[in-house]
């Protein structure tokens, strides 16, 4: 794939082909996505992602996805929304509800990565998490938006309860273990890292 | 020494100096701040006034540019870091000179949830409009929203949620309060990133604040309210 991660994070990105199954996603899920249709020879499913940035205002999430569903709906036989609830306190599952569009499972990618069940019964409060693409993105969704790059003082009023980063690892990549771990010491945060690969996100995709 | 070109805060009128704290609050400028008070002060202004006109009034505006998208979260915090501090300076006068006492708040980030930045502008915003806020900081179970009202025999009661998971516990405490047949009691206000008012009708909330401003206001009306009925 040559698209970069900054086009995911601002613009997000189309790969449409002979498709029947259309995949609405979060740009943030792009190379995954591509990696398991790979994998697995999906050919039936085609995949539109909306920019990973959108995160940043959660109330945007379901307008926007609704307006792509209506754009592609007559061109597939089916349409899957790869988010999950992203912060939008339940009001994507209703717009996918109206739209009768099924959805992934879950509150957000960290829970899903890890897997729905083995997430919640962690119990975890004060574990700040970072993806493979939220890593590599690091400046773009935490550091910058946060304003810490103008304003580092502001550091323990986001951070202040909070005691470890985990980076949740969905490939083996040393380089960027090393940038999480030097986020988390940016944040002031412990660190640990989870090897998830791409938990409940295979067998979601895999049934479709 | 100060450079040429910069505002000497002293030599300002009442009128241009509350105006520059309106600014410097705007800017999160947090010394500034600090030596308006102390002048508004030493001028004789009562310490009721000072808050009310120079801070809590430059803060509505940092709140409104805020709601509009002028402002993004990062200035808010350094505003209200600014605010907090001249309030520092405020609070213990406030007590001695006795400022009108609008109603008794609690609140606190519910269990499981560690978000506190919503939760802290709403308790200070509501401190500066009057009201005496006891904050019981972040995840908090049913039984301490539940002793802490009893206790403090508070008139409102402020959840807060950051989470999607964390957000129906709200609902817990609600119903708790209903089984115990208090919830009449108290007015109850919610608010945090991914709740709207739809969530707080259907958990049985008195109403779901969007922001600081707006959960001051909507705790002003409610007392008056309130009010309003003992009176009649």
């Amino acid at each position: 794939m040559t698209v970069s991660d900054a086009t995911l994070t601002t613009d997000g990105f189309s790969q449409l082909e002979r498709g029947r199954i259309l995949l609405i996603a979060c740009g943030a899920l792009a190379r995954e996505i591509l990696d398991l249709k790979a994998a697995n020879g999906w050919a039936h499913l085609d995949l539109t992602c909306l920019p990973a940035n959108l995160h940043l205002y959660p109330e945007k999430i379901a307008s926007a996805v609704e307006a792509a569903v209506h754009k592609h709906r007559s061109d597939y036989d089916r349409i899957f929304i790869v988010y999950a609830d992203c912060g939008t306190g339940g009001l994507l599952e209703a717009k996918c509800a109206e739209l009768g569009v099924e959805m992934v499972a879950g509150p957000h990618c960290y829970s899903f990565f890890e897997g729905n069940a083995a997430f919640a019964a962690r119990e975890e409060m004060t574990a700040f998490y970072l993806t493979d693409f939220l890593v590599r993105q690091f400046e773009a969704f935490v550091w910058k938006p946060l304003g810490l790059d103008r304003h580092p003082d502001l550091r323990d009023m986001y951070f202040g309860n909070y005691e470890k980063l985990v980076y949740q690892a969905q490939t083996d990549d040393p380089a960027l273990d090393e940038k999480a771990k030097d986020c988390a010491g940016r944040l002031g945060l412990a660190y640990e890292r989870r090897f998830t690969g791409y938990g409940d996100l295979t067998p979601a995709l895999s049934r479709l | 020494m100060a450079d040429e070109g910069d505002i000497i805060l002293s030599e300002l009128d009442d009128e241009e100096l509350v105006l520059q704290m309106h600014d410097d609050l705007y800017d999160g400028l947090k010394e500034e701040i600090e030596d308006g008070v102390r002048i508004l002060l030493d001028r004789g202004w009562t310490p009721y006034d000072t808050l009310t006109k120079a801070l809590v009034a430059g803060m509505t505006i940092v709140g409104a540019d805020f709601r509009d998208g002028i402002l993004f979260v990062p200035e808010v915090l350094l505003a209200a870091n600014a605010m907090k501090a001249g309030m520092a300076i405020l609070k213990p006068l406030l007590a001695e000179t006795g400022a009108p006492k609008v109603g008794k708040m609690v609140i606190g980030t519910v269990k499981g949830d560690i978000h506190d930045i919503g939760k802290n502008l709403v308790g200070m915003m509501m401190e500066g409009a009057g009201f005496e806020v006891v904050d019981l900081g972040i995840n908090n179970s049913v039984e301490k929203y539940l002793e802490a009202l009893e206790r403090e025999e508070a008139d409102i009661l402020g959840m807060s949620a950051l989470l999607t998971t964390t957000m129906p516990y709200m609902k817990v405490v609600i119903d708790t309060l209903k089984e115990k047949g208090m919830r009449e009691d108290f007015i109850i206000l919610v608010g945090g990133a991914p709740l709207n008012e739809e969530f707080g009708r259907a958990i049985g909330a008195d109403a779901y604040c969007r922001d600081a401003a707006v959960a001051v206001q909507t705790a002003k009306d409610f007392m008056g309210r309130k009010h309003n009925q003992m009176a009649g």
